[in-house]
Formats: C-alpha cells, sequence, structure tokens
C-alpha cells in the first residue's frame, strides 16, 4: 500500500487492495473497524471450537466402544487445536490470549448458539459430526478466501481436518439407521432435534444482517448467510435419503425452477432466545470453561515460575 | 483471577519430511522452550505432518516493514536478465 496522509486516502487505498484480491496481513495498516470486525469474529469462532469440545466431551466415556471413544477422543482433541489456531490468529490483531479468555467467560464475546443445545443421547454425537460440522464446514469452505491471511490459513488446516468429522458422523448416524428399531429411532430423534439448530448456524437472514454488506466489500465473507445455508440443504438432503433418515420439515422438496430445495420457516425467535442466554446449557458451557481457566491457572501461574528460575541459575551460573 | 501475563508467544516451523526446508506453520504460547516443543507437537503434528519441529521465541522474530516493501523489492523487477528466459537460444537445443 503506498504510503498516504490522510485515513480517506488510506481507506480508499486499502479498499483497492482488497477489490485486487490482496491479502491483508498483520502489520499491514487496516481500518480501525475491519480491525474490530475480524478480533470479533476470529475470536468468536476460537471460543466456538472450545466450548463445542463440552457437548461431545460429555460421551467421550460414555462411548460405545473402543473404536468410537478413539474417533471421539480424537475429534474433541481436533477442536481444542481448531480453538488455538484461531486464537493465534486473533493474536496477530493485537489482542491477548488471556484477554480473549476473560472476555468469553464474563460473556461479554459470544460462541456459536449450538453449543447451547444439550447432547441428550449418544445419536447426538452422530448428529453433530454430520449435521453441525456439515455445516461448519460449508461457512468454513467459503472462509478459506476470507480477506485476512492468518484468518485464512488457520481455516484451510482446520477445513483439512475437519473432514473426517462430518464422516465419523455420517457413519455412526448411518449404523444406528440401519440397526435395531430403538437405535434407528434414536438416530431420527438426534436429527429431528439438530436439524434446525444446524440451519440458524449461518445466522439470520441477509435482509436482517445488518454487517453482511461491509464483510462482503472487504472480504471478510466472502458468501451471504442466506447462500450458504441454501448450499448447506442443497447438499445434505440427498445424504438424509442415503441414511434412510428424515429431515424434519414438511416443506422440503425440489424447486425445479430454482434448482433449489425450498425449505420451510426458521423459528427465528428460537434462535435470539438461545443468542440471548436462555439455551439450555449457556450457564453450564460458561460454568465449565470458567472452572477449567480458575482451575488451570496454578499450573500456569508454576510454569512460568519454574522458567523464571531456570534463568536466573543461568544467568547465576 | 486474572491473565495479565500471557506465556511468552512462540513462532513453530516444521520440517514436512528429511530433505525439506522448515517452513512456518503457526504460533503458540508456552512458558519455556521444552513445552513449547511438545505444544507444538501435541498442535501442529496431529496427523504426522512434521519429522523436527524449531521454536522461536515470537520477540527474537526481526521483520521488514510492509510499508518498505516497494524500496526494499522492487529493484529486481528491472534486471529482466537475472532470469533465463531473458534470453534467446535455439529452440531444438537442451540449453
Amino acid at each position: 500500500m503506498p504510503p498516504t496522509n490522510s485515513d480517506e486516502s488510506r481507506d480508499l487505498a486499502f479498499q483497492e487492495a482488497i477489490d485486487a484480491d490482496r491479502t491483508v496481513e498483520p502489520r499491514d495498516w487496516m481500518p480501525e473497524r475491519y480491525r474490530s470486525t475480524m478480533v470479533r469474529q476470529i475470536a468468536q469462532h476460537a471460543h466456538s471450537e472450545i466450548i463445542g469440545m463440552q457437548p461431545e466431551g460429555n460421551w467421550i466415556t460414555r462411548a460405545p466402544s473402543l473404536r468410537r471413544k478413539a474417533i471421539l477422543l480424537a475429534k474433541v482433541q481436533d477442536e481444542a487445536g481448531h480453538g488455538l489456531y484461531l486464537y493465534a490468529a486473533a493474536e496477530t490483531l493485537g489482542v491477548g490470549r488471556g484477554e480473549l479468555t476473560e472476555l468469553l467467560i464474563t460473556g461479554r464475546q459470544k460462541y456459536s448458539s449450538i453449543f447451547n443445545y444439550p447432547t441428550l443421547t449418544w445419536a447426538d454425537v452422530g448428529a453433530i459430526g454430520w449435521l453441525v460440522d456439515g455445516a461448519a464446514i460449508t461457512n468454513q469452505l467459503a472462509l478459506t478466501k476470507t480477506s485476512y491471511g492468518p484468518y485464512a490459513r488457520a481455516m484451510v488446516r482446520i477445513c483439512r481436518e475437519e473432514s473426517f468429522h462430518q464422516r465419523q458422523g455420517f457413519e455412526l448416524l448411518a449404523e444406528l439407521s440401519r440397526g435395531t428399531r430403538a437405535q434407528h429411532e434414536m438416530a431420527q430423534d438426534a436429527v429431528n432435534r439438530w436439524w434446525w439448530p444446524a440451519l440458524m448456524m449461518f445466522g439470520p437472514p441477509d435482509s436482517e444482517s445488518p454487517n453482511t454488506a461491509q464483510s462482503m466489500a472487504w472480504k471478510i465473507k466472502r458468501v451471504s448467510n442466506d447462500d450458504l445455508r441454501q448450499r448447506f440443504v442443497d447438499m445434505t438432503v440427498p445424504q438424509s435419503r442415503a441414511l434412510g433418515l428424515d429431515l424434519p420439515d414438511s416443506q422440503l422438496r425440489w424447486n425445479e425452477a430454482r434448482g433449489h430445495y425450498d425449505f420451510g420457516p426458521i423459528d427465528w425467535e428460537e434462535f435470539r432466545q438461545v443468542v440471548g442466554g436462555h439455551g439450555a446449557c449457556n450457564a453450564q458451557r460458561i460454568a465449565v470453561r470458567r472452572a477449567a481457566d480458575e482451575g488451570g491457572a496454578w499450573v500456569r501461574e508454576a510454569a512460568r515460575a519454574w522458567e523464571v528460575r531456570q534463568q536466573s541459575r543461568t544467568s547465576a551460573a | 483471577m486474572s491473565h495479565s501475563e500471557d506465556w511468552p508467544l512462540w513462532e513453530v516451523f516444521l520440517r514436512g519430511r528429511r530433505g525439506l526446508s522448515h517452513q512456518h506453520v503457526g504460533s503458540l504460547h508456552a512458558p519455556d522452550p521444552e513445552l513449547a516443543l511438545q505444544n507444538a507437537r501435541d498442535l501442529y503434528t496431529r496427523r504426522g505432518e512434521g519429522v523436527s519441529i524449531w521454536v522461536v521465541r515470537s520477540t527474537e522474530v526481526h521483520a521488514s516493514d510492509p510499508d518498505d516493501q516497494g524500496p526494499l523489492f522492487d529493484p529486481p523487477s528491472d534486471k529482466a536478465y537475472r532470469h533465463p528466459t531473458f534470453y534467446k537460444v535455439p529452440e531444438d537445443l537442451q540449453l
């Protein structure tokens, strides 16, 4: 970017660079609003990965076989890793790791509201992998082309690792669906409960998403909420048939003229309730994260104290 | 409980396989070099991505200024003769 004097011409030069598909890197000049939007979005994404460990983590000790337990452990460990990649990306914008954790556990930054729903049965682990991770991948694939370099690179890595997450969920549900009658019903019940929340993961409709226009102009967002949601529905319907499970929407049908599936109205009031803190598990998720943070504080302090002592011994020697 | 002081930040470099150089893959927090290596193993090599890890304190990395990109990197662009394609040679020869 050529050096300029006024903010206005810097803004203009920044937009021109974005229009020319130039990736923004940490030490580049950027408008303050771009920086704060990016921090908020990456932090919220990181928090979602970390909080997202809880609903599935609850099932690790109750997985029905050693194979399933190993898979679930690997998946939850991946979520932790993804959270850390994303926190590191956010930190390139000048925020601290501890500061972000603090913002999460004091409720000043959000995470995806999908993780405020409970995991009632083993089939929920399958439904989360198939639907929730499926929706997340749809969203994250679009974000691999986002304009902020560190975020885009984290997304590439995450997408590469997440394809197994969706597949293991699909496989788990397929096994249940073809199992006993009770197993099939358990799988269907999980899909019934997770389908609509999964559609809400893409966020409010474009008509009610005030930040979309600016985010699209800055190429933070490359595809709109409604377009991503449609992409996910079109992809998922054939998969549900292969599973032998129904999607709980009587208005779901192929629209020849549009070349897409039509689907029924989403209950946005439920979405607002859950985002607003009134979902089944909001308080529990934050309490668990806070307890882990406070319980781990002495370890962080002890490790630092040990390093300080090592340093002083080295310099004394 | 405060987070007033985070563990220091480290940059992580991985050698994908023998014969390749180490490449930057990301960063992490750790209190000392030993734990930085352990954390890097857990965070960046869960799927056999590397055979060797370097960790470097982020504060030890000195970077060029993005605003200097022009003066720093432009000069070679008018020296096309540094590239083999600058030269005309008979097409039927291996050269």
